[in-house]
């Protein structure tokens, strides 16, 4: 037990933090917005995968990926793709000129259902490829790279080039991916409509569920040795290398890891949107999954759940008021906390706000004195 | 290529070698400043675009002037208003470098994200200033039509032209860092900022004109580009991705690289588009990019001093 | 008799407005619909309106003076250059219905939303419009992209969607309605006025890579080739956003096509037609016919890059009606006398007239009802393109029209087809 609070919460302050967010995910979200705002929030938290993803990539591996989106996307299109063939049955298609395949497909004068999208009949086959597909593109993206020591300001841009080109890819071959359409109009699964009030509810609630966990699981690699190296190889990796590490598959372990939550992200994203868009595959959403990191503070996987909602929170609530001037007051913001807040939000909190916290935690073990915990031993310092 | 004749193939072999030169000079001409800038200084300017766009606009708003005030004047306003596409260009770079970049130096991701708030607020700024809609400026008569040498190629003055501004620039590149003292200073601070600085170099100030300078390149680029495509509050976001591109490929800090590396993806993009069809063309020379890049990770040319 | 109506700033629905200088358009469109229609037009303009429980069953945001409605465009990112025209048209069509008493004796009141050319930004604004605003209709989209994103959201939430541009078809929903034209109504009689006024045989298609060029081209070369017996020398997709056009024009070169028939769209267009004006490719000598240059795109091409090149469109600023001329006259003085008319911004404006429409008839704002009353095939409205009547398929049955650009970015219509009924979902294509 005591191991399991240590390593998964991540010891008393890691405990707290994530005892916060639930609350806030699973009380005080739902009690407070209605179905609409709740299921935004929704898709915001799906962001905060991308996120979480980047800062183990980014923050700990030291490795700034721009092409977090492609993950997410290929993660989005797996899940979409067996919704789709869901939604295309033969009685709901029969208009079309070949009934059965998706609309999309007929209207490019498709025939056939391709090959590669056979096996999204099946819904075990689909949730495995969301992590699998994603995974595999990660290990031989980052083999290629690492085992050449590429790296920083390179392999960011090499990454943002993948991003560019997959998004050509599905938008040039809409016969097979629909497109810039997008795979739209999804509707089922196994029967189960995701489209009425009662799915949405259940989705957030799954959806907050996997996102704590994915958070644990990090909490839990970063305790590791591993965890340790990670740091360690950011900040000195010549060091770690000449230690007789293989710094190479650190990182490639990282970077499909990173790649593998930000998938999940899109999974979700397309449950709870109802549809997937090539849109979230390409530079301009790969670049704000990095902002949404970096104002949460880059190295708090806690924080970059909060830096997604409040860009996210920002975005609806500019772009509402001031339909047309919003960029503006976006703008200002990415570069407001990149000026004044260089860690975020969780630097913010360290500045301003723990040590009144600290306090109060203090005075409150004085009134409810509670059972000692074993001090935490290498707890990782997130103040660096 | 049945049911052509030898000189039907001969003019398009012609006119498809100065489209690959043409789309050539483009590319050199986009990633001239960001070249300089990140090869340089390390700073990722994600508002590169937003620079050439402001260079778009001013030969926009010359060529208003000139046409309401100075009729007369319209066949030669084009020169004039590069020079000021150059200067306005240069003064925004000035001041972004003052009052955003040079706080960013020792962190040079975070000038990714902070560009990144900055293009959007310039798409913004040029939106209310200038409207939502396209312009177009009222070009020269001599810069647009074609010259022929013979009766079946037609060679695009516009193109011509574009050649000749990135000729001209690259020229000065080279001039101002190879062969000016403030290029000295600018590749000693590159090489070791601490030494450079003890030796009395400003650093600083080297950086702020090295900002300045690139910002001023991608004026000139958009103001070229009036010839050949859009203008308005986005245009600048359809270079950025090939502008990166074009300074990864070639390798950071070397003017040659960037030549050579333009040169190459031009050549690729161009026949292969002949032969595949446009969009494919795109994805396989980006492929292809990304396959070398993965055998030659530091890109084309390399420049020793960088770690 | 229309000069004399005066010029309605939208916005100022206080100010009373002499209801005799509108009566005539006023007359005419009663004149157009049924007598059902004519009964709530005049119960709207002279009687009390209609209790606030009678005409909203289904919780819109309907009070005794006020009915809110929602606009969603993109007025930022790539898809702002387009969409301009279609928010200030709407914007301007609903300060005009204002001005005339509003719609069952109630003031509409607009809620505007930026879909920031993003698809699933698009999808959460019409959400948000439709279960937070509880909208009576919504004014909006552009893209193909960006209304297959809405569409689902509009038939969960039983909402109304009026969707401007000319488009590929292939779809039909009782939520929408399309005043654009859809793509048989815009390609089949411009090829055949191309073939027969030009004597074309051969053809070369080029588009961007998405739906809309590709469902395009997929019609026009079916139709050229068993109808026109033509042949098509080249069908090609240009990725979006692309920007050179080198190769393909060398392509185009080489095979020496009778008429250039082009669906590019957005940034790429200016690259396409100023490259080729640049390779010598002029309204002189060579045919181009295109189906994505209205007055917007042609402003920021330049006419001179466009001169003596074709459009099938089913509107122009240039139509030479007294009609057209006072919205013309309207538009400008709202906007600015620089702001280009084009085809989907007319289109845009006919939106919120057809509305109006459709809820006098149905004397409610229930979606169900609307769209019933729109399916009656009795809905008409006297546009500036000329009547306009909404079909039972969602679709407007208009007219098409070709236009010859000019220097000034205006065009000159050279032909004027018969009304052509909408076929969302041709047979044989």
């Amino acid at each position: 037990m005591n191991a399991f609070y240590t390593k998964w919460m991540g010891g008393k302050k890691g405990a707290i933090e994530l005892a916060v967010l639930a609350v806030f995910i699973f009380v005080v979200m739902p009690l407070w917005l209605d179905i609409f705002r709740l299921n935004l929030v929704g898709k915001y938290l799906t962001y905060a995968f991308a996120a979480v993803g980047l800062v183990m990539v980014w923050g700990y591996g030291g490795i700034l990926s721009l092409g977090q989106g492609v993950f997410f996307g290929i993660g989005g299109y797996c899940m979409a793709m067996f919704l789709k063939l869901e939604a295309s049955d033969p009685v709901s298609t029969a208009h079309q000129t070949t009934p059965g395949i998706p609309d999309f497909m007929d209207w490019n004068q498709i025939t056939h259902l391709p090959l590669f999208w056979e096996p999204f009949h099946s819904l075990i086959f689909s949730l495995a490829a969301v992590i699998l597909v994603p995974v595999a593109l990660a290990y031989v993206i980052s083999t290629a790279m690492f085992k050449r020591r590429v790296g920083g300001v390179y392999f960011s841009i090499i990454t943002q080039a993948i991003a560019a080109i997959l998004t050509i890819l599905v938008v040039g071959q809409q016969g097979l991916t629909g497109g810039i359409n997008g795979i739209t109009d999804l509707k089922t699964i196994h029967g189960w409509n995701i489209n009425t009030d009662s799915a949405k509810y259940i989705l957030y609630f799954l959806n907050g569920v996997l996102l704590l966990a994915v958070i644990m699981l990090c909490r839990f690699l970063l305790s590791s040795k591993f965890g340790r190296l990670l740091l360690a190889m950011r900040d000195k990796e010549d060091r770690v290398r000449f230690s007789g590490y293989d710094v190479a598959n650190f990182k490639i372990f990282t970077f499909s890891v990173g790649a593998a939550i930000s998938a999940i992200g899109g999974a979700m994203f397309t449950l709870q949107v109802g549809f997937m868009s090539p849109s979230l595959i390409g530079i301009v959403p790969s670049i704000e999954m990095v902002i949404f990191a970096a104002i949460g503070g880059r190295i708090s996987l806690v924080g970059a759940v909060y830096g997604t909602l409040l860009v996210n929170y920002g975005k609806s609530a500019f772009s509402e008021s001031f339909p047309s001037l919003w960029l503006l007051l976006m703008g200002a913001l990415f570069i407001g906390v990149v000026m004044l807040f260089p860690n975020g939000l969780a630097g913010l909190y360290d500045v301003y706000f723990k040590k009144w916290v600290e306090q109060l935690a203090i005075r409150l073990k004085k009134v409810f004195p509670l059972e000692k915990l074993k001090p935490v031993k290498a707890e990782i310092n997130h103040e660096q | 290529m049945g049911g052509y004749s030898i000189s039907d193939l001969w003019s398009i072999l012609v006119m498809q070698g100065f489209s690959g030169l043409s789309l050539f000079s483009v590319l050199l001409l986009m990633a001239l400043g960001l070249a300089i800038i990140f090869g340089q200084m390390g700073v990722i300017n994600m508002a590169h675009g937003e620079f050439m766009t402001i260079g778009a606009y001013t030969i926009y708003m010359f060529s208003k002037v000139t046409e309401q005030y100075f009729p007369s004047l319209m066949p030669y306003y084009f020169v004039v208003a590069i020079f000021a596409a150059f200067g306005f260009a240069f003064a925004a770079g000035y001041l972004v470098e003052y009052l955003l970049i040079r706080h960013l130096y020792k962190r040079p991701l975070d000038t990714l994200l902070a560009t990144w708030g900055l293009s959007l607020i310039m798409q913004q700024i040029f939106r209310t200033v200038f409207g939502a809609r396209e312009v177009s400026a009222t070009l020269p008569d001599w810069l647009m039509g074609s010259w022929k040498p013979t009766p079946d190629i037609d060679i695009p003055l516009n193109g011509l032209f574009v050649m000749a501004i990135s000729i001209v620039v690259t020229a000065a590149v080279v001039l101002f860092l190879y062969r000016s003292s403030w290029g000295l200073k600018v590749r000693a601070t590159t090489q070791n900022r601490v030494m450079a600085g003890s030796v009395g170099i400003n650093t600083r100030k080297v950086d702020r004109v090295t900002f300045a300078v690139g910002c001023g390149i991608a004026g000139i680029a958009g103001a070229t580009f009036t010839t050949i495509a859009s203008t308005g509050p986005t245009s600048g976001s359809l270079y950025i991705v090939d502008t990166f591109l074009v300074v990864v490929f070639g390798g950071a800090g070397s003017v040659i690289g960037t030549v050579s590396s333009a040169f190459s993806i031009a050549q690729a993009q161009s026949i292969l588009t002949f032969f595949l069809t446009n969009a494919m063309g795109k994805v396989v020379t980006l492929l292809t990019i990304i396959i070398i890049l993965m055998m030659r990770p530091e890109g084309l040319f390399t420049s020793k001093v960088r770690k | 008799m229309f000069k004399k109506m005066p010029v309605v700033p939208a916005g100022c629905s206080a100010e009373p407005v002499s209801k005799t200088s509108f009566l005539p358009m006023h007359k005419k469109l009663t004149l157009a619909v049924t007598g059902a229609l004519f009964i709530a037009c005049a119960g709207s303009s002279f009687g009390a309106a209609p209790p606030t429980d009678k005409v909203d069953t289904t919780h819109l945001a309907v009070t005794d003076t006020e009915v809110t409605v929602g606009q969603l465009h993109s007025s930022t990112g790539t898809m702002a250059i387009s969409e301009t025209g279609a928010i200030e048209a709407e914007k301007l069509a609903i300060g005009q219905i204002n001005a005339m008493g509003g719609v069952l004796g109630r003031k509409i009141k607009l809620i505007q939303e930026d879909g920031a050319s993003d698809w699933p930004t698009f999808a959460e604004k019409a959400k948000k419009l439709l279960e937070e605003n509880h909208v009576a209709a919504i004014f909006g989209c552009w893209t193909s992209a960006s209304r297959k994103a809405v569409l689902p959201v509009l038939e969960r939430d039983n909402g109304l969607l009026y969707y401007p541009t000319f488009y590929e078809g292939l779809e039909q929903s009782k939520n929408v309605v399309y005043t654009g034209q859809e793509a048989t109504q815009q390609v089949f009689a411009g090829l055949d006025w191309v073939a027969k006024t030009k004597n074309a045989k051969t053809f070369y298609l080029i588009g961007s890579d998405y739906i809309w060029p590709r469902t395009t081209m997929k019609l026009a070369r079916k139709y050229i080739e068993t109808v026109l017996h033509g042949s098509v020398v080249g069908e090609e997709y240009a990725a979006l956003g692309s920007t050179d056009f080198g190769s393909t024009i060398n392509k185009i070169r080489l095979k020496k096509p009778d008429v250039i028939y082009a669906a590019v769209v957005g940034g790429s267009n200016v690259s396409w037609f100023k490259q080729l004006k640049a390779a010598g490719i002029t309204g002189k000598d060579h045919t181009l016919l295109t189906l994505s240059v209205t007055e917007d795109e042609a402003n920021g091409i330049g006419g001179e890059n466009l001169v003596g090149f074709y459009s099938a469109m089913k509107y122009f600023q240039s139509l030479d009606t007294p009609r057209n001329k006072e919205f013309v006259k309207q538009f400008k003085a709202k906007w600015g006398a620089d702001a280009p008319i084009g085809d989907v911004t007319q289109a845009g404006y006919e939106g919120p007239w057809i509305w109006k429409a459709a809820v006098e008839k149905a004397g409610s704002f229930d979606t169900d009802k609307v769209a019933k009353a729109e399916e009656s095939g009795q809905i008409s409205f006297d546009a500036p393109e000329g009547m306009v009547y909404l079909e039972p398929n969602h679709h407007l049955k208009t007219r098409l029209r070709i236009g010859e650009w000019r220097t000034d970015g205006q065009a000159d219509i050279v032909y004027t087809s018969d009304y052509i009924m909408p076929n969302p979902f041709p047979t044989g294509y």
